[in-house]
């Protein structure tokens, strides 16, 4: 990988948007959790001590107000990230070849970390969560406004097949989220540059080569 | 901009006991914080704590936004007979058995505030109205959703023939069964608002809220009331059953 170009780690506006969205999910998908529990889509509910809202109209109204700090904290960030060049400069470029290389040479531990600038395979899912977090944003929209938004819900397959949809991406989302925090838990080094902004102590680094 | 590199990481590794211990107790908060939310989360509505107040804040927001989203003239998708869905479900906050059982040759629904005529109407007289039919999808606030056959009076035919102010705000119903409900005048007006007598072109059975429903596809279940024996407009905010335990009032489609 090219030893050039990105920050030596995150810039304010990332690690801003970063913990407002990781608020912003919690409450998401702990009232989603509680919605899903009124009428189960599939042969499981969720554990009630995990959810959010304390009866279904509770969580309709945590779902309701947080979505709102979840899709102007997106905004925010993806204009932001367009505007500055970080989404660019950061998630690209990206392809299956480097993907594979940084596959190989993590699972050979041979994959440095440096905070701030990802490897192909961070970029992957990262580029993937960003997807699934619009999705999860389009799908919602269409499971709540399946009549005045229809072009939507139509292109997710109907009101049931938004609410799929809709489902899958928070699954999606989560399994990110618990890859995303069993590598921090694995590389602790990395949690404060995302509050700080600054570098880790290089010798961090060294003892994860 | 270069820093001393060596500089930073001695006094990193001075402080990084400190550091650690930062850093776990910032973990600690995390997970303290969840768990703080959980037990809020748990609070009555209406507890008049300041989270409840920015909830409910939010909700009459929503209110706002759909209320903008609104069309009166988009139409709900229909559906065809071969989609309807087998044994339309009961909801209600009672069980089947409960639902009311009304003589339908003695009801009479009344009406009340701002409409000029307020004579009473029997099913029978209901029914000389113009009658409209439609197959849509019923869509429950709990997630699930059903296809059904309705067919009654649309509510804004009922609305001139008894000379509703039409400027007026909102449109309430009272039910034999104890629950009420209200929604906006734009949405009363709405082509696919009807006051619904039949089911599947049979009158309304039982537990579908016979004689007397209100079927708006544009709208979540809770806001179809059944059983209603009484209409009324007016201005001032006439709330619901579940709408005043903290369900969202417009719940639009
Ligand atoms: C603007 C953003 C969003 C909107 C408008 C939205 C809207 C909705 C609506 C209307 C429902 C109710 C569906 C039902 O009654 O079954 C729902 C359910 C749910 N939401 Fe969201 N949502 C949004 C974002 C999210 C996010 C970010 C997550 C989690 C990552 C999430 C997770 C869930 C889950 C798990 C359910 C329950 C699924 C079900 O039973 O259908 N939502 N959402």
């Amino acid at each position: 990988m090219s030893k050039a170009g990105p920050p030596k780690s995150h810039p304010l506006f990332v690690r801003i948007t970063h913990w407002i969205n990781a608020l912003a999910m919690i409450l998401m998908i702990g009232s989603g959790w509680r919605i899903y529990n009124a009428s189960p889509l599939f042969d499981f509910t969720f554990p009630r001590e995990i959810t959010l809202g304390g009866w279904l109209g509770g969580a309709l109204q945590w779902h309701f107000a947080a979505m709102w700090l979840l899709v102007i904290n997106g905004l925010v960030y993806l204009i932001y990230g367009l505007v500055t060049g970080h989404l660019r400069a950061s998630l690209l470029p990206l392809s299956p070849r480097t993907v594979w290389a940084d596959t190989v040479a993590a699972l050979r531990l041979k994959l440095d970390h440096t905070t701030g600038r990802y490897n192909a395979v961070q970029k992957l899912l990262y580029l993937g969560v960003l997807a699934l977090g619009v999705l999860v944003v389009l799908s919602g929209l269409a499971v709540w406004k399946p009549v005045q938004l229809w072009w939507l819900a139509a292109l997710m397959g109907g009101y049931e097949g938004a609410r799929l949809v809709h489902f899958f991406c928070m699954s999606g989302i989560v399994a990110f989220v618990i890859v995303h925090l069993a590598l921090v838990f694995l590389v602790p080094a990395t949690f404060l540059p995302m509050i700080t902004g600054r570098a880790p102590a290089p010798k961090t680094n060294e003892a994860n080569e | 901009m270069k820093r001393d590199k060596s500089l930073i990481a001695a006094t990193l590794k001075d402080i990084a006991p400190d550091l650690k211990r930062i850093e776990r107790r910032l973990f600690l908060r995390q997970s303290l914080s969840l768990g703080a939310l959980t037990m809020l989360s748990g609070c009555d509505l209406g507890s008049g704590n300041a989270v409840q107040g920015a909830l409910d804040a939010m909700s009459k927001w929503n209110d706002g936004v759909q209320a903008a989203l609104f069309s009166q003239t988009r139409l709900a998708k229909t559906y065809a007979p071969s989609d309807i869905t087998p044994n339309f479900p009961f909801n209600a906050f009672y069980t089947e058995a409960e639902a009311p059982v009304i003589n339908g040759k003695t009801y009479k629904l009344q009406l009340s505030g701002k409409i000029t005529d307020k004579k009473p109407w029997s099913i029978a007289d209901l029914r000389t109205l113009p009658q409209e039919s439609q197959i849509t999808r019923l869509i429950c606030v709990e997630g699930w959703s059903a296809i059904g056959h309705w067919g009654g009076v649309p509510l804004h035919v009922f609305l001139d023939r008894i000379g509703a102010d039409k400027t007026a705000k909102y449109v309430g119903f009272k039910c034999a069964d104890k629950y009420y409900s209200s929604i906006d005048m734009p949405t009363a007006l709405h082509p696919q608002t009807i006051l619904a007598l039949d089911y599947a072109d049979e009158p309304l059975p039982t537990p579908l809220g016979y004689p007397l429903r209100i079927r708006i596809p544009t709208k979540l279940g809770f806001k179809n009331p059944k059983f209603i024996t009484e209409i009324f407009v007016t201005n001032d905010y006439p709330g619901g059953y579940w709408e005043d335990q903290g369900y969202n009032w417009f719940s639009g489609s």
